[in-house]
């Protein structure tokens, strides 16, 4: 499997370095439209859009707009793209972008069904493929290329890697971090659903080891243990860069569904207090509020001096 | 949704899994007539969508027509862990000579359907030692894990025939529904060594809903809950009295903890969803005012790509058409927000800088 690094930067010397292209798929579409124009806005480098039967078109005049992922994906060799298709038609969507050899799949839509969800994954495996989402706001480094939905204020570049299942949470939290000067090298939207494309474990490989890192913050809810899970992780494998964590949900009464899908807690599975016992276990201080995290990543620095 | 007993039994029934006779009633008349079917002793069991109902008094064995008038209005009448009965179901009584565990889950972290059996049942399987959990894949469960299943709980004969049996009947139904969690919590060994389901568990996964057109008779929703969904708006009742509206899961999660930290009660969780506009939080405070138990409104929005004065747009249109009276305490971070706060000057939202300001206003408002 490529590195993500590799994917959303490449190498110097690569004629397309800092500039890889990006498939929009459901371009025309309301929704794809006002974000593939943010996304352009930003400075990342939308090379084609795919509607089925509005192949043909161009999208602001500039974009290509093809019928399918392959015809787009023979056409600009890029290996990254964005699906803004409703729930119901994910999977095809997916599946059409995987086959044509997209190694970097960032999946918006809520509400995509949990074995919808399941079959991508697989197939990804199969392809040696990478999934964001679904229902992520996408995955960033900041001022640099933007794959999703987020508003491009609270972020800056820098050097703190943030995970997180939930979307506004990211923002609200990197933007305390950005105004008490913690840029962001890396942010990934987990998503809110059961299952997820990169699991916080999976995310947290993806960034380990970047060389200038220094700070991880993830930022997890309620349901399911990929909160536990990853603190686990964190203490088998040593990792001993400043980390700070979130759960939101901790007033949240049972076996309710908490606007995500996958924020429900069941018996004790999946609870807030879980969660944040298996961080204290990893020495990883958890923040009460939002804008209590810098607080903490900045104690956690001065420690580590 | 969690369906309640009597309809993940219906399913089960439709699946072949074994049951004990049982039918099930709204009202202490269709009960009697039940009651006269089914023949004593039956038990009476609470039917809502939460657990413990044994220690709450929901289940009672009734053994002639005294016990039945004295006992159905009395399990009716129950409030367990906040839920009203929805039904009673009556059951036959069971000879039972041992309680197994048996259940289906969605692994989240391995991505794949779970089972969880143990020779102990009838408690919760947290506090059981002595679990077998098998990852399935995301197929059906075969003959052979099935019977591996069996084999380690020490099942023999017609039991481990029937258990293997079972097994793979709920397998099928957890994937042909596309359950989250399908458990049976006790799966009862008879005198004679068959095996019955005496219980009956099913999560099923919302997002699949438009595939499975046969489980939306299970669906019970609020006329609120119903006008939100239509929203796209996701809303949980809680019994407070400030309602907390934002946009994204996570963030309104995350205000409902800071408010309770500082000892406010939250009366619901509404998430308007990632991108709110004028009519989407319009529509979030019209659903706010037909909550009565409401005394105060806290909002905490972070705008993004939306501006904040088009949510200044909705409180205005909101006061004007009398459909608030209530105070607002407010949040919105993004863009227009100075222009959003002069736009609601002398109106009743007070606007904060920091979300924490606007949840000690909050608290403080409504105690007046």
């Amino acid at each position: 499997m490529t590195g993500i690094f590799e994917l959303l930067k490449g190498n110097p010397g690569d004629s397309d370095y800092e500039n890889k292209g990006v498939i929009v798929q459901g371009i025309t579409g309301s929704y794809g439209s006002l974000h593939a124009k943010q996304m352009i806005k930003y400075g990342t480098n939308v090379v084609a859009g795919v509607t089925p039967g509005k192949g043909g078109q161009k999208f602001e005049d500039k974009v290509p707009v093809y019928n399918t992922m392959q015809e787009a994906v023979d056409a600009t060799n890029a290996k990254i793209s964005i699906i803004f298709v409703p729930a119901k038609f994910f999977l095809s969507a997916a599946k059409d972008a995987l086959n044509a050899g997209i190694k970097l799949l960032v999946a918006i839509p809520e509400h995509v069904p949990i074995r919808d969800t399941m079959e991508t994954i697989d197939l990804a495996n199969q392809k040696g493929a990478i999934v964001i989402g679904p229902n992520t706001p996408g995955i960033m480094i900041p001022e640099l290329i933007k794959i999703g939905i987020m508003p491009p204020m609270p972020f800056k570049a820098g050097k703190i890697a943030v995970l997180s299942k939930s979307g506004t949470l990211l923002y609200e939290i990197s933007d305390a971090l950005t105004n008490s000067g913690f840029g962001q090298s890396i942010t990934i939207g987990i998503g809110g659903d059961p299952v997820n494309g990169t699991r916080m474990i999976d995310a947290f490989e993806m960034v380990k080891d970047i060389p200038d890192l220094e700070g991880l913050v993830v930022v997890g809810e309620i349901g399911g243990d990929s909160e536990e899970i990853l603190a686990q992780r964190i203490i088998d494998s040593k990792f001993n860069k400043p980390t700070v964590a979130y759960i939101a949900g901790r007033a949240a009464p049972k076996e309710k569904r908490m606007g995500h899908a996958g924020a429900i807690v069941m018996g004790t599975y999946g609870s807030a207090e879980s969660k944040i016992s298996m961080f204290n276990k990893a020495n990883i201080p958890v923040a009460k509020r939002p804008a209590e995290v810098p607080v903490l990543l900045a104690g956690k620095m001065e420690k580590s001096d | 949704m969690q369906l309640l007993e009597f309809q993940a039994k219906e399913l089960f029934r439709e699946y072949g899994i074994n049951l004990l006779d049982s039918i099930s009633s709204t009202n202490i008349e269709d009960g009697r007539k039940h009651a006269k079917e089914l023949g004593y002793p039956f038990v009476i069991k609470i039917q809502v969508p939460v657990g413990g109902r044994g220690k709450a008094g929901g289940i009672q064995k009734c053994q002639n027509d005294d016990e039945f008038e004295l006992k159905y209005p009395q399990v009716m009448d129950l409030t367990i862990k906040g839920e009203k009965a929805r039904a009673i179901l009556l059951e036959k009584m069971a000879d039972i000579k041992k309680e197994l565990y048996l259940s289906l889950f969605l692994n989240r972290s391995k991505r794949c359907y779970t089972i969880i059996a143990s020779a102990e049942g009838g408690v919760e399987i947290e506090s059981v030692k002595s679990q077998i959990i098998k990852e399935v894949g995301l197929g059906e469960v075969s003959d052979e894990l099935a019977k591996e299943v069996a084999k380690e709980m020490e099942l023999e004969g017609i039991t481990a025939d029937q258990f293997v049996d079972t097994l793979k009947k709920l397998s099928k139904l957890t994937i042909e529904k596309e359950a989250e969690l399908v458990e049976i919590n006790p799966l009862a060994i008879m005198q004679d060594d068959s095996i019955m389901a005496l219980d009956g568990k099913f999560v099923t996964d919302d997002n699949s809903n438009f595939r499975h057109d046969e489980l939306q008779k299970y669906q019970e929703k609020t006329e609120i809950e119903e006008r939100a969904e239509k929203s796209g708006f996701s809303l949980v009742e809680l019994d407070g009295d400030i309602a907390v509206v934002g946009n994204g899961a996570g963030l309104v999660m995350s205000t409902l903890d800071m408010l309770s930290d500082n000892g406010g009660k939250p009366a619901c969780f509404l998430d308007v969803g990632g991108g709110a506009t004028t009519e989407s939080v319009y529509e979030a405070l019209t659903l706010i005012s037909k909550l009565d138990r409401v005394k105060g409104i806290l909002v905490n929005l972070y705008g993004g790509i939306v501006k904040t004065t088009v949510v200044a747009e909705a409180f205005l249109k909101a006061y004007e058409n009398n459909l608030i009276d209530l105070p607002v305490f407010s949040r919105l971070k993004g863009t227009e927000s100075e222009r959003a706060t002069e736009m609601l000057q002398g109106s009743r939202t007070k606007i904060f800088t920091t979300v924490e300001e606007a949840i000690n206003a909050a608290v403080m408002g409504v105690k007046n």
